[in-house]
């Protein structure tokens, strides 16, 4: 599966590396809110640089992802959406409403330590 | 691949999306269109093929290249034998959904390409065909 999960310190980050069938999207969502729990992560950075189309479902699961980890007790951020891409969803209509983003990784991460999420990532 | 192919692709679970996408962007990508057009064509893609799985079960994506004079552009037809659209007009409104989708499938994509035709109706099964040119 073109998908890996790093923990590091408190946060994790997942990155999905290439286009995922549905059912690996779905198994990624699982194995993320699992490691939550698990480490008692504070954050999940989700790292979609590597993903050419995001299309509903994938937009859908990512607003799952970013639901099911604030349940968790923890915030999320979608870090990496590529310009094309965003072009892409903005065309078709998918916002990503109640989802954190940032530029690349970088950006994800000093939200992250800053603590910004807590109080800007109230949607949803 | 040489740009005369057809491409036919059978939608029958969702490992076919991801491979039907991949062609739809090669063949794009070849055709001259920039990275931006691409990643719409793909998507639009993306957005048909999961209609039919989700919808229809199954069916056929078959992609081309579409000529208007010196014009050139890339076709995608996705066909199949499911139940129809009972009411095409609301299948084509935004948040619009008889399924689990976003409802964005079909009014998204006929706003990401240029040319949109749907021909449906109950027990006669779905044809969408799009069309986008290259600038």
């Amino acid at each position: 599966m073109s998908a890996r999960i790093l923990k590091q310190g408190d946060i994790l980050i997942g990155s999905i590396h290439a286009a995922l069938p549905d059912a690996d999207i779905l198994r990624f969502q699982t194995e993320l809110a699992e490691r939550v729990g698990k480490h008692r992560s504070r954050a999940v950075i989700v790292d979609v640089s590597g993903l050419d189309v995001i299309d509903s479902f994938t937009a859908r699961t990512l607003q799952d992802i970013t639901r099911t980890v604030r349940l968790k007790g923890a915030e999320a951020v979608v870090v990496g959406i590529q310009p094309a891409v965003a072009f892409a969803m903005v065309q078709l209509g998918l916002f990503l409403d109640g989802v954190r983003t940032a530029l690349d990784l970088d950006d994800g991460l000093e939200l992250v330590r800053d603590g910004l999420l807590d109080r800007h990532a109230r949607v949803g | 691949m040489l740009v005369s192919d057809e491409l036919r692709i059978p939608i029958v679970n969702e490992v076919d999306i991801v491979e039907a996408r991949r062609g739809g962007r090669a063949l794009a990508a070849e055709l001259g269109f920039g990275l931006s057009d691409q990643a719409l064509i793909a998507t639009a893609i993306s957005e048909l093929a999961r209609n039919i799985l989700q919808y229809a079960r199954t069916g056929e994506l078959i992609i081309n290249v579409a000529h208007n004079g010196t014009r050139k552009g890339i076709d995608v037809v996705a066909v199949d034998q499911g139940p129809g659209i009972a009411d095409p007009d609301r299948a084509m409104q935004d948040g619009y959904s008889t399924g689990a989708g976003l409802g964005l499938g079909l009014p998204g994509t006929r706003r990401i390409m240029d040319e949109f035709q749907l021909e449906t109706g109950i027990g006669r099964g779905t044809r969408v065909a799009v069309k986008k040119w290259v600038a």
